[in-house]
């Protein structure tokens, strides 16, 4: 075969192919190193993820490292070409003119079709992910989370228990643990985004759209959370945060809300956040006469 | 730098004393009623530039206000105007028209062996057009409650006139509407050039991937723009006319304007980036004396990245609730298939060439690196779960802006690569060289620490962040980055500057391939006074060197008769 070749094109049609074979080299060694450590997810690196407090942190964070092992080595590959053909082949005199060559059919089919097959490995693994993360399993534990310019509020349906809060006093969401925690969530005026980092996940609060998912925390912490979707003015300063506690807490603290004092201290602050939020509307409604 | 222009152009004429000689008006009036395709794009360049280093400027505010938690150089209003106004300018008024009002507009019609634009002046109308528009947008900065400050993106409810009353609102909408039709009929323009106007020879597949990329680019332009005028005539009516198409109260939907707005949104992506891709692809050939390797391959994968671009648009809205995520998952990843495939071939073309390391050619390949970058993140943020966990973060900042930034890379090598055949004159090439260092590790140095960021959980558009010293350090790193890009633009101006006709061009001084290296530099009034046969899609370099035509398919070596 090589002889054959050789014949038709006596400047060595060998090159490319001892190129090909050394580049085979090349990448075989970390090709191998990588699918050996691959077997055992632990051992991967987390590129700049953190696994996160939930189950389905876990996951997303799996396949993280999963889509980075792709793309470090499709990157160091384009980079590895790239930097051989910029090196190997810089210039070396004015007027050498190299040979035209435009085209080479079989190497186009391997570059349309490899990349088609890890698309759609991706795709599959993103799938798997993604069917988990958009289940609703059922569940006793019920959270609404109602977003607002600037702040939370956290509701208990079938309880006494609200919590609200803004810029100036973080509110916190009190969960339980190993529990699956069924949220609710919208807003009031603009768009917000409800952000956990150690969750790895984030979604949309919006006017008139109720998203629901599923949050299953393992270990009980205090989490930092913010919103992430610009809201106006004082959109930096719109935090909150999640505590996750034991089942048994997190009833105690639910019936802490039927004793009479502290439920009366819960609706007075909810009235007066209302009298703050409906004046504020009040105001910007004296705007919308403008040109209307 | 036009009425320079102006002048080596008409001595040029005089030297042919031709029958197209131009007895028009001289000087500003010339410049004010010109329709000329190399002028209105000279003027598109110098506004473009301007425009640039203007939204460069908001940049470098965001990012030193942000090198402190509590930062106080601006105020938190101040702030959502910056960072509104810097996307604005740079994706509505920089890159797009910079593409295709400036480079397309004065070299596609060279390109393809044609006089002018098919309607010059329609062309003119598109650059008053842009002009006007861009002066509106930022003069809502001079409005009493200042510029517009809800995102390039505007989201509805909070755009509406309850949430951000003022005329600075207005102004963008309106700023946002000129500039849109302004490049709608350029898109029109575009198309008709091409299809009509090809000298004799010039078949589709014979022209030049620059050319053929700013045809899938105006096709898109045709497709998506209408869409976003449409939209913000709607955004207009809620704010002043009391419909309620994006607000809840009054039986409208406040989603709808997000699938509207990236209806146009993601093929603009494709729009901006399309003419860069075929900037770098004329580049890395002639700088490596090769053809485009894989030529044809090359257009099918622009014409696949064209089309799946208008399938993809609610991976902006994963996090909404209100889209089909499979979907719009698989489209978009689908669209890294022919964006490999032109990886590929701009490697497969520098392969076994001779790599000829101008100015122009190492901003391409500073291109291919930073592009290569903004790519593979961008994979990941076409996964549902990934995107949840980064959506508005500082991973999603830190992408799109490696992404734009290679354009930038792109547009500095077609200005380089170009540039000396408007003016005439070629630019420095040891401050070309100190330019593209500096704006090359400047943007490595202002992304990666994002991608960091995003990945610790900073969201974007905050004025004031946690104080986290990580962070804190990562922000300044980026800053620093920011600024070392802010020194490579006072580097090329120095270089217009110190090179200011000094080095005379030629008409082909890369020894380039396509038409527009045929003519002189600059090119008299109606481009050609003759044309070389057109057999292929380099017919300068035929012309050049009859013995080194492209090897027909198959072939890999040349043979020696």
């Amino acid at each position: 075969m090589n002889v054959h070749k050789s014949a038709l094109s006596p400047q060595g049609a060998k090159e490319p192919r001892s190129g090909l074979r050394r580049l085979r080299r090349f990448l075989a060694l970390p090709v191998a190193a990588l699918v050996l450590s691959g077997c055992n997810t632990k051992s991967l690196p987390g590129f700049g993820v953190s696994p996160g407090d939930t189950t389905l942190s876990h996951s997303v964070y799996h396949l993280w490292q999963w889509f980075s092992v792709g793309a470090v080595l499709v990157g160091a590959l384009v980079l590895a070409l790239m930097a051989w053909s910029i090196v190997r082949h810089r210039r070396r005199s004015d007027d050498a003119i190299p040979a035209q060559t435009q085209y080479h059919l079989p190497l186009e089919i391997i570059y349309t079709v490899v990349p088609i097959i890890i698309v759609f490995v991706l795709f599959a693994a993103t799938l798997v992910v993604e069917n988990k993360e958009v289940a609703l399993p059922k569940t006793n534990v019920n959270i609404e989370v109602n977003a607002f310019q600037w702040g939370w509020e956290f509701l208990y349906p079938g309880s006494n228990a609200v919590v609200v809060g803004q810029t100036t006093q973080t509110p916190v969401m009190v969960m339980p643990s190993n529990e699956n925690v069924h949220i609710t969530l919208t807003s009031s005026d603009v768009i917000h985004g409800f952000y956990v980092h150690d969750f790895n996940f984030s979604r949309y609060a919006q006017p008139g759209v109720y998203n629901q998912f599923n949050l299953r925390a393992q270990a009980n912490g205090t989490f930092f959370g913010q919103c992430t979707q610009l809201c106006g003015m004082y959109h930096s300063l719109m935090y909150f945060k999640v505590k996750v506690v034991s089942p048994a807490d997190y009833q105690t603290w639910l019936n802490s809300f039927n004793t009479p004092a502290d439920a009366k201290a819960a609706t007075a602050a909810q009235t007066a956040l209302n009298q703050e939020l409906s004046t504020g509307i009040a105001t910007k409604q004296a705007n919308t006469n403008f040109g209307g | 730098m036009t009425d320079a222009l102006l002048t080596t152009h008409e001595t040029s004429d005089h030297g042919h004393e031709g029958h197209d000689d131009h007895h028009g008006p001289s000087g500003l009036l010339k410049w004010l009623t010109t329709t000329d395709h190399k002028i209105i794009g000279l003027s598109y360049t110098v506004t473009a530039v301007v425009l640039f280093v203007i939204g460069g400027l908001f940049a470098e505010i965001i990012r030193l206000q942000l090198a402190s938690p509590n930062g106080t150089l601006v105020s938190l209003a101040q702030y959502n105007e910056l960072f509104t106004m810097h996307g604005s300018v740079m994706i509505y008024l920089f890159v797009g028209p910079f593409a295709f009002g400036a480079l397309a507009n004065i070299i596609v019609p060279i390109q393809i062996g044609a006089p002018d634009m098919a309607f010059p002046r329609l062309n003119a109308l598109s650059y008053w057009l842009y002009l006007g528009g861009a002066i509106t947008m930022l003069s809502g900065f001079f409005t009493a409650g200042g510029a517009a400050n809800f995102g390039w993106v505007g989201y509805a409810p909070l755009s509406s006139s309850l949430n951000t009353p003022g005329a600075g609102a207005d102004l963008w909408i309106g700023g946002l509407l000129l500039t849109g039709f302004s490049a709608i009929f350029t898109g029109v323009n575009l198309c008709a050039t091409v299809f009509y106007l090809r000298a004799p020879g010039m078949t589709m597949f014979r022209m030049p991937i620059f050319t053929w990329n700013l045809l899938v680019t105006a096709i898109l332009i045709l497709l998506a723009f209408p869409v976003l005028t449409a939209g913000l005539i709607m955004l207009y009516a809620d704010r002043h006319f009391g419909t309620h198409i994006f607000t809840n109260s009054g039986g409208g939907v406040p989603v709808l304007w997000q699938n509207i707005f990236w209806f146009w949104g993601h093929p603009e992506v494709y729009i901006l980036a399309l003419p860069f891709f075929g900037m770098v692809t004329e580049v890395i050939a002639v700088f490596s004396k090769k053809p485009v390797f894989g030529y044809k391959g090359m257009i099918f994968a622009t014409l696949t990245i064209a089309a799946l671009s208008l399938g993809v648009w609610a991976h902006h809205m994963f996090t909404t609730g209100t889209v089909l995520l499979p979907f719009f998952s698989i489209m978009s990843l689908l669209i890294a298939v022919p964006t490999g495939i032109k990886m590929f071939n701009w490697i497969g073309t520098m392969w076994r060439g001779q790599v000829w390391f101008s100015t122009a050619m190492l901003m391409s390949l500073g291109f291919l690196f930073t592009f290569l970058i903004g790519g593979l993140t961008g994979i990941y943020l076409a996964s549902p779960p990934l995107d949840f966990m980064t959506h508005d973060t500082y991973f999603v900042v830190a992408h799109f802006h490696s992404v734009v930034m290679a354009l930038v890379l792109g547009a500095m090598a077609g200005l380089y690569y170009w540039g000396p055949k408007v003016t005439g004159y070629l630019l420095n090439e040891k401050l070309g060289k100190a330019q593209f260092w500096t704006l090359f590790i400047g943007t490595q140095v202002f992304t990666f620490p994002l991608y960091l960021l995003g990945l610790y959980g900073m969201p974007r558009r905050m004025a004031l962040y946690p104080l986290d010293p990580q962070w804190k350090t990562l922000n300044d790193v980026s800053t620093a980055g920011a600024l070392l890009i802010g020194i490579s633009t006072i580097l090329f101006v120095v270089n217009i500057g110190y090179s200011w006709k000094k080095y005379p061009a030629g008409d082909n001084p890369w020894d380039a391939q396509t038409l527009e290296w045929f003519t002189t530099s600059p090119p008299p009034h109606h481009n050609f006074y003759r044309l070389p046969q057109i057999r292929s899609e380099r017919p300068t370099w035929d012309y050049n060197h009859p013995e080194h035509t492209s090897l027909a398919h198959g072939k890999h070596e040349e043979t020696k008769a």
